[in-house]
């Protein structure tokens, strides 16, 4: 197993889909911060198989919720004096803007560049959000 | 304000309350005729649609109101690249109700949120066509007498057919509604409709790829047209359409009391012979569409119901 070292204060993106760790970086713009990040690609996962993790040297003032758009399975542990003082599991957003992009070329969105792209939550259970404009789902791609 | 821009925006009483409206209208049409003096409806066609804008400006001239617009985005602002939201801006101020027609899904929604008139979506791409469901309820109702436990079967293009999506999305609503899906396995409901609204809702349905084994089962037949564009191939086509036809024979199987409807313009997926059917009313159809345009009107602009 691969060993990154533990955190003394900081943030562990677990449970990510695999493959999916490089959006969330950018989401969260750790690439415009300071702290220290590492990012594990296809560790292996009881659950999930496969899944990446990310882990953040420090804590972050950011609405980790969002991050439930992308991936509803992700999960958050607070770590503090290299303990997980808190497990986050997230909660849906009900709406969201400009997370995502609605990809459906007869969506009003695709000739006015203008509009926000926002997003419906239509079924918590099985996290499916839909464009508010032409109701299409979101898919990733 | 309140804006029409999909038909699950109307409850179940909003709409009940708009039919009646429509059913009195029918009756009495004279008391109506100038409920709208000094009022103006704007017809918004980013595209064309005969029918759809000639029903609009018959409901608002029929209720005594004045209508202006455009017929093509090419005679707009909209060819100058104005936004749909700037255009409502505008208009907002020259007319008292909307009823926008556009190629882009969502278009309406976007101008009912920076409109200060209400805005009527009248059909936007492949999305919705709310009026279009309203003259079908209409419709249902005044043959039927009410929507419970009626069985109705679409027939042809179900894939891609906007009004039958709103349609079901609107009768799942009542209780006891079955619905009998016949069309070729190319064009079937989308997933979307079968697992989110159909089979989450419980509601009795099958899926049958010949319109003469279902025919003795109905109440209503809404036919709609098949097209030849939707097919990989002509083989395909030539195969298929003919299951989707309804003719006089295959109408000898259908009840005295079941009813064939068609939102229009037919091709031939109605041979011309049914026409004579009493049990024909597609075209008892689109005269309804003027009447519960009418009662929409009224609806919106909140215009006090003459005492007949």
């Amino acid at each position: 197993m691969l060993n990154i070292s533990g955190l003394q204060k900081g943030i562990v993106i677990d449970h990510i889909k695999a493959g999916c760790a490089m959006k969330i970086y950018h989401y969260l713009n750790l690439d415009h911060m300071d702290c220290q990040v590492a990012i594990i690609k296809n560790a292996k996962s009881s659950k999930l198989g496969k899944k990446d993790i990310i882990k953040i040297d420090g804590l972050l003032d950011t609405d980790f919720d969002m991050l439930g758009v992308i991936d509803p399975n992700i999960t958050i542990d607070i770590i503090e004096n290299n303990q997980i003082v808190e497990k986050r599991h997230l909660n849906l957003p009900k709406e969201v803007t400009n997370i995502f992009r609605c990809k459906n070329p007869r969506c009003i969105t695709s000739i006015e560049q203008e509009l926000p792209h926002k997003f419906k939550l239509t079924n918590r259970e099985r996290g499916i959000y839909r464009c508010v404009y032409c109701e299409q789902k979101y898919k990733e791609s | 304000m309140r804006h029409l821009i999909s038909p699950l925006d109307l409850s179940t009483d909003e709409l009940k309350e708009i039919l009646d409206l429509a059913d009195r209208i029918i009756e009495h049409p004279e008391a109506y005729s100038s409920v709208c003096h000094g009022k103006k409806l704007a017809t918004l066609f980013y595209e064309p649609s005969t029918r759809t804008r000639l029903s609009f400006e018959a409901a608002m001239i029929n209720l005594g109101g004045q209508v202006l617009g455009f017929s093509s985005a090419d005679s707009s602002s909209a060819a100058k690249g104005e936004s749909v939201a700037d255009t409502i801006r505008v208009i907002s101020s020259y007319a008292d109700i909307c009823a926008m027609r556009h190629p882009k899904e969502g278009a309406p929604y976007v101008a009912s949120q920076f409109s200060s008139i209400p805005v009527i979506n009248a059909g936007d791409g492949g999305h919705n066509h709310p009026t279009q469901t309203l003259t079908d309820l209409l419709t249902i109702r005044r043959l039927k007498k009410h929507f419970d436990g009626i069985t109705i079967g679409f027939c042809g293009d179900l894939k891609f057919g906007r009004t039958v999506h709103s349609l079901i999305n609107a009768l799942v609503r009542y209780d006891n509604i079955r619905f009998i899906l016949i069309s070729p396995a190319e064009l079937k409901i989308p997933s979307y409709l079968r697992e989110e609204v159909l089979d989450e809702k419980k509601i009795e349905y099958k899926e049958v790829h010949k319109l003469e084994e279902v025919l003795p089962e109905l109440d209503i037949l809404y036919m709609t047209r098949v097209q030849r564009e939707r097919f990989f191939n002509e083989e395909d086509y030539i195969r298929l359409r003919d299951s989707f036809i309804l003719d006089a024979k295959k109408m000898e199987l259908a009840r005295e009391d079941m009813f064939v409807l068609h939102p229009l313009p037919r091709v031939n997926e109605i041979a011309t012979e049914v026409d004579q059917d009493p049990r024909a009313k597609y075209f008892e159809q689109a005269k309804n569409g003027v009447y519960v345009r009418m009662a929409l009107i009224m609806k919106l602009l909140n215009l006090e119901v003459p005492v007949c």
